[in-house]
């Protein structure tokens, strides 16, 4: 059985005076253990809010979240916030974006990794705070004795970040929600934290559910890949078949659009019309048909239902035959 | 194409660190930028690359003479740009535009997009008469692909990609020569970003124009830049063309930086060797002795390295690296070695109050 | 559902909406929050009443009319009567008249208060946050020093310097309170403007270094100064009530005002409340309602509320 299996996710949020919003909608997935899932998407798709609703971190007031998740056997949608705190803490680690936010910023970083040793592990301070350095030096943080009495405006982006997955992983977890974790770090702190990360899941047997925009990350790291669009998983893949062949024109047009560092000199982009936010005004219908270089008068009609199509789950009416050129050559 | 645009000699933007009320006290400098010559000519893209910190959006701000460089020059079409003063500057500046990072908070949210693009013809005396300067913002539009029924809107009711057409469009108004783009893609969406590069492409095709693209993005520099200029710690580490930089980076520094980047395929990914840096970016504030990059080196020797900074040197036709040992590494006489990673204090003699002193590129420097 | 039309129409629908500015998008906002419409209507009130109040009020406030019922030996006070619905006041006056003509001294000085004060500030502001340097550093320790008394305290001070009081010193020295607040909200943001990049745009431009202040900088910094100024109404009126209540107002007592008013009865509070709770209250609505006001303008006027 998988240890988190996710089924028709929703999330509305529904602000006063305004439409109600569906910011993810009917998305599922499943994390074996020990797996590397991904969520790929860009801004507005939905990612984020997937992995705050999971772990129970959204606003109880605004936001309806409907579904299952199911993890380890229980539905972690049902559980009170003290059973979902414990849960978190212990069983589920998560990475954000921001390092330097979800650090608390007058607490050295010894005594945050301590605490959740002492809280979920029940350690003795002597022994946690010999577990915190174990950790800090496990995630590569130099000198980590000395770390531990620092605060965290005093550690480097890449550093806070170590240190909060120091912190995901102090109780062990089965599972760690990473999401966007190497945005706001440079491509070669980046590739540390990647490596680190690869290489702790590895030895843990942890699984990993990454969040990113950056299809790179998703190429060495990810395991099955999800594709989310307006809210929606739209294509569902293992990472070879998906990247070797995109069956989705949206999935197809964003490798198109991004330059390779090993492309041939002179080679085209492709970009896709349009931008996020083109969406069509009405409840049926796929939200990328306004930007998509295949789509049918079905698809402003229809909403495309998840098939196993093509070896592999599919939202669409028109997918893109694996060797033929993009439909329609996009203005600039 | 050979005739120099741009030509930039021995630029240092070093920005002071002050402490105290009333009289402020220089307590020490951020050595943003730190002894930069480059050549730009004529019709080419220059890409400079180079990650947070390491002085480049602080270099094409001093050039356009946003921050006061605080030694060496630019010499622009022959003449010294960084002499004129007042009123001279000021009609110069028509030939040397910049589009910026975020295009939201580089438009004013206060003006429509009509009023953004005569703003600058206004400013030169380019706005002859309404019919004609109607056509004017009118071609603009089309040229960046916008509808021309953009021009009764406002910044904030377009996307991000649309806000950064404006923002070119900006730039075009004025017929520019050069347009210094600093990161113009790196706040748009994936899907968005090659719309944007494209439209720069066949702009410079379509205006003969001249770029220089500064950015972090490698995969997209490389792309779109005839020449890469690398650039660590304030100062430029290696320059090649494009393909000559991808194919046979020189620098340590730029193979461990091309090696970092992922590429969206897991055939390649799982076959690349890695180079991973040990430890972070040195302070700007206090940089490391003799080659800056030193400190996190693995080919770093026992000689040289800590003590002399190397200069930048051509080692072949057009490709210059700034490494003592380039020779060495390049013919595999030397190995790579491990690191260890060195602390580098976050905050190191900066105050709270830099940010006042110098613009966003205090910032840049402040968070590596 | 236009389930017809052809898809190509319906997504070029979409781009083709005329321009709203960010005024105009506030004011969208603003109309359908409750808490605006209130305060608005307050407001509207209090405007109209203070206008209207010659024509409103059912007898001179001046007129001693009642002085006969008035036994000051008993502490007696015209009650409510025909004709008087809230009674005399201590010389017999009519006590509703004297509260419907009084809102329009406490207007004059809230708003000529605001209105200087404003002035001052953003002079002060703008020099300070378009020149900067020492410029900036001499205005703003001179901010500082003013900050640093209580504001009360300075407008009494401010307020008895003057050898006869009258409505223009009370305006004058609630002005002179408020400029420090001003000034330094300004500079402030005109500060944060000066490194904006749509500012170093415009530089990049080549536009006049004029031109960027008045055109760029100081529009975009006048959200904050303009909800400070609703706030401010309300705290003018309070403490042009405080420093009349003093009696560092108009002595003229002809002329009714609010803090006048509460100011003169505070010897037969115990046995006549009402005396002071009318013009109280009258205070704490006004200065409720620009509070309301300026409040839901500030939200109304943050970008990130902005779509």
């Amino acid at each position: 059985m998988a240890l988190l299996e996710v089924r028709d996710l929703t999330v509305v949020f529904q602000r006063r005076g305004e439409e109600p919003f569906r910011a993810v909608d009917g998305v599922s997935f499943d994390v074996e253990p020990g797996q590397t899932v991904g969520l790929v998407g860009e801004s507005g798709c939905g990612k984020s809010v997937t992995s705050l609703a999971i772990m129970g971190l959204l606003p109880k007031r605004g936001a309806t979240v409907t579904g299952t998740v199911t993890y380890d056997g229980t539905d972690l949608l049902k559980l009170s916030d003290k059973q979902m705190r414990d849960k978190r803490g212990s069983e589920l680690g998560m990475v954000f974006q921001d390092p330097l936010s979800s650090l608390n910023p007058v607490i050295p970083i010894g005594l945050q990794v301590t605490e959740v040793l002492e809280r979920h592990r029940g350690l003795a301070r002597k022994e946690a705070m010999i577990e915190a350095k174990n950790l800090l030096d496990k995630v590569g943080i130099p000198d980590p004795n000395r770390r531990l009495k620092e605060y965290p405006h005093q550690l480097s982006g890449g550093m806070r970040q170590r240190a909060l997955i120091a912190i995901a992983l102090a109780c062990r977890p089965k599972l760690l929600i990473a999401d966007e974790p190497t945005t706001a770090l440079d491509v070669t702190i980046q590739a540390q934290i990647l490596a680190v990360m690869k290489e702790l899941v590895q030895d843990l047997g942890t699984a990993l559910v990454m969040i990113t925009h950056d299809l790179g990350v998703v190429a060495g790291l990810c395991d099955e890949v999800n594709v989310l669009y307006g809210g929606k998983v739209v294509e569902k893949a293992d990472r070879h078949p998906l990247f070797a062949e995109p069956r989705h024109p949206y999935t197809h047009g964003l490798l198109a659009s991004i330059p390779r560092l090993d492309a041939a000199p002179g080679e085209k982009l492709t970009p896709i019309r349009g931008s996020v936010a083109d969406n069509i005004p009405w409840a049926q219908g796929c939200a990328f048909a306004p930007r998509c270089p295949n789509a049918l008068d079905v698809c402003v009609q229809v909403t495309p239902a998840e098939e196993d199509q093509l070896g592999r789950l599919l939202r669409c009416h028109n997918p893109v035959v694996p060797g033929t050129p993009a439909a329609e050559e996009v203005p600039v | 194409m050979s005739e120099t645009l741009v030509s930039v000699q021995d630029m240092k933007v070093h920005f002071p660190i002050k402490r105290g009320v009333f009289m402020d006290r220089t307590v020490g400098y951020v050595y943003a930028v730190d002894g930069v010559d480059l050549e730009i000519k004529r019709g080419e893209t220059y890409g400079l690359v180079g990650e947070s910190g390491c002085g480049k959006s602080t270099l094409g701000r001093a050039m356009l003479r946003l921050n006061e460089p605080t030694a060496g020059k630019m010499v622009f079409d022959g003449q010294d740009f960084s002499a004129l003063k007042g009123e001279e500057l000021r009609r110069m500046r028509r030939r040397i535009q910049m589009v910026f990072q975020d295009p939201l908070s580089s438009l004013d949210p206060r003006q429509s997009v009509e009023s953004i693009l005569i703003e600058g013809l206004r400013a030169h005396g380019l706005d002859k008469g309404k019919e004609s300067t109607n056509k004017r913002l009118r071609d603009l539009l089309t040229a960046v692909g916008l509808p021309t029924t953009a021009l009764r809107k406002y910044p904030h009711e377009f996307s991000g990609g649309q806000r950064q057409r404006i923002g070119i469009a900006r730039a075009l108004a004025l017929e520019p020569d050069l347009i210094v783009a600093d990161e113009p893609v790196s706040a748009l969406d994936v899907s968005v970003q090659a719309q944007v590069v494209n439209l720069m492409e066949q702009l410079q095709e379509q205006f003969g124009l001249t770029y220089l693209v500064i950015a972090h993005d490698l995969a997209v520099v490389k792309h779109i830049s005839d020449r890469v200029g690398v650039m660590y710690l304030g100062g430029l580490v290696e320059e090649a063309s494009a393909a000559d930089l991808y194919a046979e980076p020189l620098h340590p520094y730029t193979r461990a930086l091309l090696s970092a980047i992922p590429v969206p395929d897991p055939v390649v990914e799982d076959r690349r060797e890695r180079i991973l840096l040990a430890g972070d970016l040195p302070s700007p504030a206090n940089p490391p002795s003799g080659c800056r990059f030193h400190t996190r080196c693995p080919w770093r020797q026992e000689t040289r390295c800590d003590t002399e900074r190397p200069v930048l040197r051509e080692l072949k036709p057009g490709h210059k690296v700034a490494c003592h040992w380039a020779e060495q590494i390049q013919s595999g006489q030397i190995q790579p070695h491990e690191v260890q990673p060195i602390l580098v204090e976050e905050g190191d003699g900066l105050s709270p109050d830099v940010p006042l002193v110098g613009p966003a590129s205090v910032t840049e420097a402040l968070n590596p | 559902m236009a389930l017809g039309v052809s898809k190509k129409e319906k997504i070029d629908d979409l781009a083709d909406t005329a321009g709203v500015s960010l005024a105009a998008s506030a004011w969208k906002r603003l109309r359908r929050s409750p808490v605006f419409l209130i305060g608005a209507t307050i407001i509207g009130i209090f405007i109209m009443v203070s206008l209207l109040s010659p024509w409103l009020a059912p007898h001179d406030p001046s007129d001693k009319m009642l002085i006969e019922q008035v036994v000051k030996a008993r502490n007696e006070i015209p009650p409510a009567q025909p004709g008087h619905p809230l009674g005399g006041d201590l010389q017999g006056r009519d006590f509703f008249s004297r509260l419907l003509v009084g809102s329009q001294q406490t207007l004059i000085v809230g708003v000529g208060a605001t209105l200087i004060g404003l002035t001052g500030g953003l002079i002060l502001g703008t020099l300070a946050g378009a020149i900067g340097g020492w410029v900036d550093s001499v205005v703003m320790r001179l901010v500082d020093v003013m900050l640093s008394l209580p504001s009360l305290l300075l407008a009494f001070s401010i307020a008895a310097m003057f050898a006869r009081p009258s409505q223009f010193t009370v305006i004058l020295a609630v002005a002179i309170v408020q400029i420090p607040v001003f000034a330094r909200l300004l500079r402030g943001s005109m500060l944060a403007q000066r490194h904006s990049d749509h500012v170093l745009a415009a530089t990049a431009l080549g536009v006049k270094k004029g031109a960027i202040v008045f055109r760029h900088m100081l529009p975009n910094s006048l959200s904050p100064v303009i909800v400070q100024s609703t706030l401010v109404l309300a705290t003018a009126i309070i403490e042009a009530a405080a420093l009349s209540f003093l009696g560092l107002g108009n002595p003229d007592d002809r002329i009714p005002e609010w803090g006048q008013m509460l100011g003169d009865v505070q010897n037969v509070f115990d046995t006549h409340p009402h005396l002071a709770a009318w013009p109280a209250v009258c205070i704490i609505i006004v200065a409720l309602g620009f509070t309301l006001m300026g409040e839901t303008l500030r939200e109304a006027l943050d970008p990130k509320n902005r779509r």
